[in-house]
């Protein structure tokens, strides 16, 4: 019988079916951080349970973590707490442990494929919903409860009902200006903030197959912004160049084999899916986001829409006043205060390279603050090799230290309230990036060249 | 976890859709260890001004409604998987809560709190809607062994879905961790079988 590549990875991890139609799903990598951990931990020491699997672990301090001078103590004590228990944690169970100051730190999602622990085939778990980002490398990986974080530390598996599959192909050539997160932002505007729930969706398409690793997991990391539990890609000739090599991926004659297992990895021919939409790359603009959930997204010369299913109304008002938009509005040539180039969508070295080729020998705004946060210490020094940090610099924008930072503002990263950020992160939410603030998601592209004008505009007359 | 078997209760309602988990538990009161204490910062921005005064025209500020029951619109929990959304409900005193869908993350992690999520069809829930905001008394009775919502005062009844086995779990207070931890021999004989190791 035809099997999807979801269905052929979540097989391979199932222990056995459990009762309620449930299965016990074994899981390969756990990765933590220091904000959904600390009471899995606890639960673990009130149930005196040992941790099951330790060596499956990987731990990091990503989302409370300042992002100038981490050589020195966290200055805020909450922040301090929770990064001194991951520590003390994870020295206690005898967890790997990426935390400030060592060279590999950085966000969860940016360091789990840099390292070779993100694999083909894999089950991967985090206390963090955009675990989907492991997907890109034909992986099955979602976020988990701080519940569920414990039962893996406990058992190295989940008690799970096998979601629904869906496929969304996007097929054709990508225009110019227009990257990988258009193309997720365009599909989340067209389907809407919840279409995937119950669903674990799989990327497939001649576009898809066109991206890079790194734009292949700016596509999966959103996947949970349209309420699916995950979303995949099947590996490929461009997945296993991006893994070989790196510090945990197989090596000699265990990677042979390993990518002959891989290139079993996709969606058979006669496959039946339970969803299934199809988009032309063709019609996919740059993109920004309007309103107050990822699926209010508007091409950047296109229209707030005018008139909404009277079901939607007061939410969808609610989520304009709040930003300061009218219905039927055009955005450009709104100013904006703020630009966060940074988080697990848009972080990675590519992410930078774009910025630095677009403002190199150019100035931001001088009303806006433009930061750039690094997804990890890794891209932080591939980017003062290349020298980015130069370029950048001279353009007027901070190259910071790796976090998750402005994208959920627990650390010192926060946006002021009423000002408008354009963000390469994942969620408009309100208050997202602080209280009051107001988040406009896009590219990297158009955050840079958005910077650089001041204002929004229709970043494809402005290319260089 | 509590045991839970039926509720009796008024409804506090919230008529938006796609309440994310940021508007339930802002990610700047994340930064606790403990389970304990959400509760005082539950949707911490529509409730209170930045000074700390409550905003007099939300509802859980709004005298007219109290209860164990949030009533919300669909796509309840989206966004972050923080669980500190369902100990916010919990500590503040919710034990259910409906909705047309709930996003899976947060599903899962009311379930594993003791806190019920009830979905209803869209116009089930327009109905409760109807209900709840006429009569800030209005008395819903949960009944979990049954799967049913009933309005004594109308006679409305509505049917609910529920995996069985997590109804189960509600009703005798059990977690997954105590069946998983069971399965243990099973998981070592899977480690032992696999053909891929990494």
């Amino acid at each position: 019988m035809a099997k999807s590549l979801f269905d052929k990875i979540w097989e391979a991890h199932v222990v056995k079916a459990a009762p309620g139609g449930l299965d016990i799903v074994y899981i390969d990598r756990h990765l933590i951080h220091e904000v959904t951990s600390p009471q899995a931990f606890d639960e673990l020491e009130a149930r005196a349970l040992p941790l099951f699997r330790p060596a499956r672990i990987l731990a990091t301090a990503d989302h409370n973590v300042p992002t100038r001078r981490q050589h020195l103590p966290i200055e805020e004590p909450l922040s301090r707490s929770q990064v001194d228990t991951l520590t003390a944690n994870c020295a206690k169970y005898g967890v790997e442990l990426y935390g400030l100051g060592h060279s590999r730190q950085g966000i969860v999602h940016v360091i789990g494929p840099e390292l070779g622990l993100t694999l083909p085939g894999t089950t991967i778990v985090c206390g963090d919903s955009h675990t989907s980002t492991h997907g890109a490398f034909g992986a099955v990986a979602f976020g988990i409860g701080t519940s569920q974080v414990a039962q893996v530390m406990a058992t190295q598996c989940l008690l799970l009902s096998r979601p629904k599959r869906m496929r969304i192909s996007v097929d054709g050539e990508l225009r110019p200006g227009v990257t990988a997160k258009d193309l997720i932002l365009y599909v989340i505007s067209q389907l809407g903030t919840g279409r995937a729930t119950g669903y674990f969706v799989e990327y497939a398409g001649s576009a898809v197959r066109a991206l890079s690793m790194e734009g292949r997991m700016t596509v999966c990391n959103m996947s949970i912004e349209m309420g699916a539990r995950g979303g995949l890609i099947a590996p490929d000739e461009t997945t296993f160049a991006y893994v070989k090599g790196r510090p945990y991926a197989p090596k000699e004659a265990a990677w042979d084999q390993a990518v002959a297992y891989w290139k079993t990895l996709f969606s058979d021919e006669d496959t039946v899916f339970d969803a299934e939409h199809r988009f032309d790359a063709a019609a996919i603009a740059p993109m920004i986001t309007y309103g107050t959930n990822p699926g209010m997204g508007i091409a950047l010369n296109g229209h707030i829409p005018s008139e909404v299913p009277a079901s939607e109304a007061e939410s969808f008002d609610k989520s304009l006043q709040y930003m300061g938009f009218q219905r039927g509005e055009s955005l450009l040539g709104k100013e904006i205060n703020y630009v966060f180039i940074g988080s697990c969508t848009n972080s990675r070295i590519e992410d930078l390279r774009a910025v630095a080729a677009y403002v190199q020998g150019k100035q931001k705004a001088g009303h806006v603050e433009a930061i750039i946060v690094p997804g990890s210490k890794q891209v932080e020094q591939q980017a003062r090799a290349e020298g980015l940090d130069k370029i950048l610099a001279d353009a007027g924008f901070e190259l910071r230290e790796p976090g998750c930072s402005a994208c959920l503002a627990m650390n010192e990263d926060k946006i002021p309230a009423g000002a408008y950020c354009v963000a390469t992160s994942n969620r408009n939410f309100e208050g997202r990036q602080g209280p009051g603030s107001r988040t406009l998601l896009a590219s990297p592209l158009v955050a840079a060249i958005t910077a650089v004008q001041g204002r929004i505009v229709d970043i494809t007359q402005y290319l260089n | 976890m509590e045991k839970f078997q039926t509720l009796y209760s008024a409804a506090v309602p919230l008529p938006l859709e796609n309440i994310d988990t940021d508007q339930i538990i802002p990610a700047r009161f994340l930064k606790a260890t403990t389970r304990e204490g959400f509760g005082e910062n539950l949707f911490r921005d529509w409730r209170y001004h930045a000074d700390g005064t409550p905003k007099p025209d939300f509802v859980l500020n709004d005298a007219s409604y109290a209860g164990q029951i949030l009533l919300a619109g669909k796509n309840f929990g989206c966004g972050s998987s923080r669980e500190h959304a369902a100990w916010a409900l919990y500590d503040a005193g919710f034990r259910v809560v409906i909705s047309s869908y709930f996003a899976d993350i947060f599903r899962g992690n009311a379930l594993n709190t003791g806190l019920l999520p009830l979905q209803v069809t869209e116009a089930e829930l327009a109905r409760l809607f109807a209900l709840a905001e006429k009569d800030g008394d209005t008395q819903f009775v949960v009944n979990l062994p049954e799967q049913t919502l009933h309005v004594p005062a109308t006679g409305d009844s509505f049917h609910f879905d529920i995996d069985a086995y997590k109804k189960e779990c509600l009703i005798n207070g059990y977690d997954d961790i105590d069946y998983l931890v069971s399965q243990k021999p099973a998981i070592e004989t899977y480690e032992q079988n696999r053909t891929w190791t990494w």
